[in-house]
């Protein structure tokens, strides 16, 4: 499986440097390397979740109590989310820093996956949701710190869409 | 669909006791310091606020289901202080997979009641599945919370109730109440006034993780 180790290292050390020590995720390929990091990981509370939307509700729990969260979840969970971040995230101002795998994009070979990769960023538009990708190891650890600063000053989620080029090691 | 489809076995309460009144029995234990609540919207949002609001109520008016993942959030988040969860059996029906999620990782400090009046009283008081049958105690059972008390009279409920927020496990207790809500929903609360102090009170308690 040709999920890359590395640039999953290099996105949850990222998250550990700016203090993420809660962390909400449902399994899917691209995630699976991060969310054994985060089970390894005794600084980390990892939530496994039946589903997505139930993330929010962690997150925002972790927001009130003062405590730094991500939510791991591909981008079908987060269409599966909507309700969530709009009626609450969005409605009560909490932060969410959302890390969200963009399957059906480019270089898909999945068909079922093309459908919710080709609306992901007109949603997240629609929504007024801040979406960045993450596509180079480079500028990841900066990006998400600066995707952090930017949920909890405006108090809203963020979206970061982790992309083929960062997760998948296939050459195409 | 009737109330008539009823499963096998199924006999609703003849004579439920009011929530209101459920409410303010275990009123003392939910003001107590220290002590984090969350509600569900609607009815019981507003019967808590009309015992006395508190900085440490937070009542969730939308994101139908969410409630009980809120309070699983704080629970791991704030390991020290008891947090109790005011659910719905709509709310839940809504999120059946939080029952799960909540066993997986079963906080000690987490306390779970759900006023289950068979209805979506708030939208008109259209029956839900568990007035035909649907066991919101045998799902929590089964969903592996390690402690689920069903209580149906004020004095098993208040004791339940008492004993959950002290005890050593995660508690789900399931009270059937009649579908009677207050006369007026409304609440001297703006949604983000509730958000800010609730979280301002959550993070001046003791040592998160």
């Amino acid at each position: 499986m040709p999920v890359s180790i590395d640039n999953s290292r290099v996105i949850y050390d990222a998250l550990k440097a700016v203090n993420v020590r809660m962390m909400s995720a449902l399994p899917e390929t691209w995630l699976v390397h991060m969310i054994r990091m985060a089970e390894d990981d005794p600084e980390m509370t990892l939530v496994r979740l039946a589903k997505e939307e139930e993330g929010v509700g962690i997150s925002a729990g972790a927001h009130f109590a003062g405590v730094k969260s991500a939510m791991l979840m591909q981008n079908h969970g987060f269409l599966a989310s909507i309700n969530g971040i709009v009626s609450f995230a969005m409605l009560y101002k909490i932060p969410l820093l959302m890390l969200i795998s963009h399957r059906g994009d480019l270089g898909e070979l999945d068909p079922w996956q093309t459908q919710g990769g080709i609306v992901t960023r007109p949603v997240l538009r629609a929504l007024g949701i801040p979406t960045y990708p993450l596509s180079d190891p480079v500028t990841v650890p900066k990006t998400i710190r600066q995707a952090q600063a930017l949920a909890e000053s405006a108090l809203t989620p963020v979206a970061l869409l982790l992309t083929r080029d960062l997760m998948w090691e296939e050459l195409m | 669909m009737s109330n008539e489809l009823r499963a096998p076995g199924f006999e609703s309460m003849p004579d439920p006791m009011l929530r209101a009144e459920a409410l303010a029995a275990i009123y003392p234990q939910l003001a107590e310091e220290g002590v984090i609540v969350v509600t569900i919207m609607g009815a019981v949002a507003v019967e808590l606020y009309n015992l006395g609001h508190r900085h440490s109520f937070f009542y969730l008016e939308h994101a139908m289901g969410l409630a009980s993942s809120l309070g699983l959030g704080i629970a791991l988040a704030k390991p020290e202080n008891p947090v109790v969860v005011i659910d719905g059996d709509g709310s839940l029906l809504m999120n059946l997979g939080t029952l799960s999620t909540m066993a997986r990782y079963a906080p000690a400090n987490l306390t779970h009641i759900v006023f289950d009046n068979e209805s979506l009283l708030s939208v008109g008081g259209f029956p839900t599945a568990t007035s035909t049958g649907t066991d919101l105690t045998g799902i929590a059972i089964a969903s592996g919370i390690p402690t689920v008390v069903r209580a149906d009279t004020a004095d098993s409920f208040t004791s339940a109730v008492k004993t959950a927020i002290t005890g050593p496990e995660l508690t789900t207790i399931v009270a059937k109440v009649a579908a009677i809500g207050p006369k007026s929903f409304h609440m001297d609360l703006a949604l983000l006034e509730n958000r800010f102090e609730f979280s301002r009170y959550v993070r001046s308690l003791s040592q998160s993780v």
